[in-house]
């Protein structure tokens, strides 16, 4: 099948509480992001399995982006060093797979992050497509 | 679990009365989802949120026998609870049933490009139908409440919450680590605004607690212990005496309300301890404490030196936050200052004034009564010198031009803000509620969730979350009791199934998931000569941090399970066959024709701010001096009658611009 859209695939895992409602707000306010930015809704961004990730790269996805709560998160205040360690355990997996670790990053995003969610996913999606001209 | 494979699913699409449909083509998102071999109904329908649609979804899923539903619409914020209930309505399991953000996540954010939403749209959908057909039943789990509650801390938050929860029938055990009731409040005098004192406000509350029989107030005690969860939490007050004697009881629910500690300046900083030098909680007693001449120790004072932000706004410090209430404090020692003791100048020397809301009526009065402000920086701030005869302030006034004054004042006021009350982190541990990085206790969510905490059954009131001033540790008192009785008011408490579970024969304890989590529900057990992770039910939170630690992927999270989830990418994976021709976008957006004269006349405002070519919706709005959310609507309109177009992103690719249409 056809592809739609040359623009890199994302996935972004969000946290349901606090980023969540940034990207919604996106939304709302009529924000434009690549409409190659699929998001996926998790509890807490400590809580993500780097298996889903790697499912994610061999499904197809450009890149995995983490929307975490930072300091902000209300379960764990060890929140951004969990969500650390699971990221560099999939850069692990990504390199042993030959994918660049580049095709993987964090940010804090807040409830009323709308404007810099975008803007993450503007510059994200520019690293991949310099990435994706790369491996080609 | 194994759960029979669902292969009876309906499917519904919404309009959502353009919002959706007039960026992305729903029947062409239906079709594709009715190709799928086990999609058994697939609607698009005007608003899925109506009654009448509600209503034809109960009857497909009992005409249809169908086993699960997925409803592509708004946020799962806005309706994940209506149809949920739909779903329980037509006796279906509620966690049968999935919602996929289609407005919010895509007919919004990419109303640019038909095609491309229209694909989205339909690989958000797939993906919903993949988790559904991943998804396990589960029941609410339902825990009996008892209809009491403790409340640590007596003073304003803690009275006030409890004369209002037991007005409403619970009980209420309160418990104060003082000898009198009241907090910071007792014994003050001026309060802003209104001329009702602290202390009236004090004896009052504590009058009407100890006259209300359902409320057991416990002066001189504190929590020695706590264990059980939401709806029945056994906890043991220490009530003093000798020996010291524990009484137990169980609460369905705990309000923390212990407030904050004043800073303590430390000895040095801007000369703290040296004479003559005092913090503002001492200079405010000074003053309510007398009238006609102002002395401090044996000596008259004439004029008085306020230094503002003490200890707060610290860019390199522990305490990065402002505590708001100081400024307006300081302000108003000040003017109660001149009203007991007329004839005493005050200096301020501040760094920004917060007198928000009324206060700012204060800040008026106080200039108009002679209070002169200097402004300094926080890398340049005054430097006190006291010797005991007096003492004068050096600053450099930022507000002319940096010059360097020197006041000469007989009492320097040092102005300090809240910091978290000292016993936060043992009550904190007891509760086991989060503690943020300035220090008070956290809410879920600061705007959303604002007085619960991620421990079920467990509350915030007052200034223990935070700095707050009177009334707003009132509010806050007042919407956690609010909060409390909607949770234990029924006797029964119906809590959310997502928690962790774990494959007992996967598991291999390491005890890497016991390590990670906050709340010990992470247990190791023995059987058989073999050791394994279990779940403690009521303990786990439902974050899911431990699943990812596992080394043998023996942990999952009930809703987030690996099929669920993986289901979802595979469904965004898939790149659906869009057709959208220009005529047939063209059809479906077609609106009737508008004159001129008919425009509204936001229209000709708008027009007007475009007629030097596309300019985006916050340019507009400056423009034309309209509300940015109304020029968004009114663009919306104009581009579906023509009137208007988009014209590309602008320079940051972050805004959509616009122009008339030619």
């Amino acid at each position: 099948m056809q592809k739609l859209t040359s623009s890199p695939k994302i996935l972004v895992f969000s946290t349901e509480k606090i980023s969540d409602p940034g990207i919604d707000q996106a939304g709302l306010r009529k924000i434009h992001y690549s409409p190659s930015v699929y998001v996926i809704s998790v509890p807490c961004s400590a809580g993500i399995k780097p298996k889903w990730i790697m499912h994610a790269f061999a499904q197809g996805f450009d890149g995995v982006f983490i929307a975490a709560d930072g300091h902000e998160c209300s379960y764990t205040p060890k929140c951004s060093e969990l969500t650390n360690e699971l990221i560099e355990h999939s850069q692990k997996l990504m390199q042993a797979k030959g994918i660049d670790p580049k095709r993987i990053r964090m940010a804090a995003i807040c409830s009323v992050c709308a404007e810099q969610f975008a803007s993450h996913m503007a510059n994200f999606t520019r690293i991949l497509v310099e990435l994706n001209g790369k491996a080609e | 679990m194994e759960e029979k494979k669902k292969k009876r699913i309906g499917v519904y699409i919404c309009h959502c009365g353009g919002n959706i449909s007039d960026y992305v083509d729903v029947a062409q998102v239906r079709e594709l989802a009715g190709k799928d071999d086990f999609v058994v109904v697939a609607k698009d329908v005007m608003f899925a949120c109506a009654d009448s649609n509600q209503k034809d979804m109960v009857a497909d899923i009992k005409e249809q026998g169908l086993d699960a539903i997925v409803v592509a619409s708004c946020s799962p914020k806005l309706h994940l609870h209506t149809f949920r209930n739909v779903a329980l309505r037509a006796g279906l399991n509620q966690y049968q049933y999935v919602q996929v953000n289609v407005r919010e996540q895509c007919s919004w954010p990419h109303h640019d490009d038909r095609k491309l939403a229209t694909g989205k749209a339909a690989g958000l959908v797939e993906a919903g139908i993949r988790r559904v057909m991943g998804a396990e039943s589960h029941e609410t789990i339902r825990v009996s409440a008892a209809r009491s509650v403790l409340i640590v801390g007596a003073g304003v938050a803690g009275m006030r919450a409890a004369i209002s929860l037991a007005s409403i029938g619970n009980e209420v055990v309160l418990v104060e680590k003082a000898a009198e009731p009241g907090g910071k409040l007792a014994g003050r005098k001026d309060l802003f605004p209104g001329d009702v004192s602290g202390e009236s406000i004090v004896q009052d509350l504590a009058a009407r607690v100890r006259a209300t029989p359902n409320i057991k107030l416990f002066c001189g005690a504190t929590v020695s212990g706590v264990c059980g969860s939401m709806g029945q939490f056994q906890v043991k007050v220490n009530v003093g005496g000798q020996p010291a004697e524990d009484l137990e009881f169980t609460v369905g629910a705990v309000l923390i309300a212990t407030g904050f500690d004043p800073y303590k300046p430390e000895p040095g900083e801007y000369s703290m301890g040296s004479p003559g030098v005092i913090p503002i909680g001492e200079f405010v007693k000074l003053v309510e404490s007398g009238s006609g001449e102002l002395m401090h120790q044996g000596r008259r004072v004439r004029s008085v030196g306020f230094i503002y932000c003490v200890g707060m706004r610290q860019t390199k410090g522990k305490n990065k936050y402002c505590s708001r209430v100081c400024c307006s404090g300081a302000i108003q020692a000040s003017l109660s200052m001149h009203r007991r003791y007329p004839g005493v100048q005050a200096y301020h020397f501040y760094r920004d004034i917060r007198a928000y809301g009324k206060q700012e009526v204060m800040y008026t009065e106080s200039s108009k009564a002679g209070d002169v402000y200097f402004m300094f920086t926080e890398k340049e701030p005054p430097v006190v010198t006291a010797d005991g005869s007096g003492a004068v302030i050096k600053v450099k006034d930022s507000l002319t031009k940096k010059q360097e004054v020197e006041v000469p004042v007989d009492l320097v006021v040092l102005v300090t803000g809240m910091v978290p009350q000292a016993d936060s982190g043992a009550i904190a541990a007891s509760f086991k509620v989060p503690i943020g990085a300035d220090g008070f206790f956290n809410e879920i969510h600061p705007k959303l969730r604002p007085v619960e905490t991620v421990i079920n059954g467990v509350f915030l009131g007052g200034s223990c979350q935070g700095p707050k001033n009177v009334t707003e540790t009132l509010s806050s008192a007042l919407a956690a009791s609010a909060k409390i009785n909607a949770v234990i008011g029924k006797g029964v408490i119906d809590l959310d199934p997502v928690i962790a579970r774990v494959d007992s024969s996967k598991c291999v304890w390491c005890g890497k998931c016991a390590a990670v989590c906050e709340y010990g529900a992470l247990v190791e057990m023995e059987r058989d000569g073999r050791n394994f992770a279990i779940v403690d039910e009521p303990s786990c939170v439902g974050c899911g941090v431990c699943a990812p630690v596992c080394p043998t992927n023996a942990i999952e999270l009930a809703c987030f399970t690996d099929a669920e989830i993986e289901g979802m990418i595979d469904g965004f994976a898939l790149d659906q066959n869009i057709n959208i021709t220009e005529t047939a976008a063209a059809e479906e957006s077609a609106a009737p024709s508008v004159t001129m004269k008919e425009y509204p006349a936001q229209w000709h405002m708008i027009l007007e701010a475009m007629k030097d070519g596309p300019i985006s919706i916050p340019d507009i709005a400056k423009a034309s001096g309209l509300d940015a959310s109304l020029v968004t609507r009114h663009v919306m309109t104009m581009n579906r009658y023509r009137v208007a177009e988009p014209a590309g992103l602008d320079d940051s690719e972050q805004y959509y611009l616009y122009q008339q249409k030619s």
